[in-house]
């Protein structure tokens, strides 16, 4: 099972668990609809229609609503201490969630000691930065990190993106380096997904793969194509693909999405979920055609 | 010659001294961008800045002000309703928060990036069309009040956000105004 953890853009949402349904063009889930703009809902928005073209079971989520008060992410951390076994995940995957390093070490013992097997761990957005200052990002099996993201995993001393040493002035071609630092100071997960021009896929021993095209220069402005990238790739790994694979598929789709609805600035997110099925299968008949 | 090299070398300036200055804590960001407005606006010379690594919990921000004028600055944030859960003097290095902007002209489009959050318009009418970037719960509920909303009119992120991506949106923001509006 594909386990979605993170928060919907209201504060009045209740704390929700179940399995997501689309219908048109919302989200339900325990009688509750929401959007997929961009953040937690994009992912999942990504992630139902990856596993719709694979006739796979819908993912299971736990949500709640946060506008940044931490209010909401911490009722659900108290939750997940608890439940986070329900039901048996696979792949966890932690999303927006306000970054506290207190519940997140809290979380990793709650899986440890409730989740038989271990599922594979994906951590993104404010949950990666939890994961990164507690020092046990080690403990995970994949991060999902822009080129800001990196810089801050490779600066050992920054709590937060916005205090990364130099961050503004980092590019694609500085990645290599940021990713070697991040793992000499043991803040990388064993495998990282960096999502940029260029997308790369990186263990601490080496860049695996490399993809810059297709390539939609008006992607780097919207909001919520890095949240889709996650959510495919979530999505296939839990679906058994090898995380190397699964990462490169993930990309390639995210990037044959936005080739197909050919973006502007102002395209939102949406349009890159509806583009995912044909993408899917486009990426699919590629990496089958170069193996 | 000796006594002139022993001597007679220039002195170079030592580092600014830290210790006539302060830090306040607060229990949300949104505190302390509300209280940085108070202060300034009051006309006093703060930085806001990231705490030393003794006091980071999760993604926080700090006002390193001047020591003598604590009493002053804390009757008039009581006088507005927002306290410091902590004031301390400042003993280790602050952070210091990005100060830089990148923009990239779309050709219909203006995109500002600040720190890890960017905000795009469209020039012919200044509608905000899209937020990127950042990791925090209030970015996309700050994306879905800003997206749609012409520039001059959307209510700052300031004033709606609550953590150190929406400071930086603050920031994308100011600089997007500045060069659209100025």
């Amino acid at each position: 099972m594909l386990v979605i953890i993170g928060t919907i853009p209201d504060p009045h949402f209740p704390l929700v668990c179940g399995q997501v349904e689309r219908r048109n063009d919302q989200i339900f889930v325990d009688g509750h609809a929401f959007a997929m703009h961009r953040g937690t809902p994009a992912l999942i928005g990504a992630a139902v229609e990856t596993a719709r073209t694979l006739g796979h079971p819908m993912p299971h989520v736990f949500l709640i609503g946060d506008e940044g008060l931490g209010h909401g992410s911490r009722k659900l951390y108290a939750h997940l201490v608890e439940h986070i076994h329900e039901p048996e995940p696979a792949t966890l995957v932690f999303h927006y969630l306000q970054p506290d390093v207190d519940w997140h070490n809290r979380i990793l013992m709650a899986i440890d000691e409730l989740c038989r097997p271990r599922p594979q761990l994906i951590a993104d957005a404010g949950f990666m930065y939890a994961a990164k200052m507690s020092g046990f990002a080690s403990s995970y099996d994949l991060f999902t990190p822009d080129m800001g993201e990196l810089a801050f995993l490779a600066d050992e001393t920054a709590p937060h993106p916005f205090y990364t040493r130099g961050f503004i002035l980092h590019n694609n071609s500085d990645a290599p380096a940021l990713i070697q630092r991040a793992y000499a100071h043991d803040n990388a997960a064993a495998h990282l997904l960096v999502k940029g021009n260029t997308d790369m896929f990186a263990t601490n021993t080496k860049c695996h793969w490399q993809l810059d095209s297709p390539s939609s220069e008006a992607m780097e402005a919207m909001g919520g194509t890095g949240d889709t990238l996650t959510g495919i790739c979530a999505t296939l790994i839990n679906a058994k693909h090898p995380l190397p694979q699964a990462c490169f598929l993930a990309a390639l789709t995210n990037r044959l999405a936005g080739q197909v609805c050919h973006p502007t600035p102002e395209t939102q997110v949406i349009e890159i979920i509806n583009a995912i099925p044909k993408a899917l299968e486009m990426a699919i008949k590629q990496s089958s055609t170069r193996q | 010659m000796l006594f002139a090299n022993l001597f007679g070398k220039k002195k170079s300036p030592a580092p600014p001294s830290r210790q006539d200055k302060g830090i306040m804590i607060f229990a949300h960001t949104s505190d302390v961008i509300w209280a940085e407005e108070l202060i300034r606006k009051a006309g006093w010379q703060i930085r806001v800045m990231g705490p030393p690594a003794e006091i980071q919990k999760g993604c926080d921000l700090v006002i390193e002000f001047p020591l003598i004028e604590q009493m002053n600055i804390l009757r008039l944030l009581a006088a507005e309703g927002v306290t410091p859960t902590d004031v301390v003097p400042v003993t280790s290095p602050l952070l210091t928060p990005v100060d830089l902007f990148h923009t990239k002209d779309f050709g219909d489009y203006l995109m500002v990036r600040a720190a890890n959050m960017k905000m795009t318009v469209r020039k012919q009418d200044l509608t905000i069309v899209n937020i990127s970037g950042g990791g925090c719960p209030d970015v996309p509920y700050l994306a879905e009040q800003l997206t749609g909303q012409k520039l001059p009119e959307a209510i700052p992120p300031r004033e709606t956000g609550h953590t150190l991506c929406g400071y930086a949106l603050q920031l994308a923001y100011e600089e997007l105004t500045r060069q659209c509006l100025s």
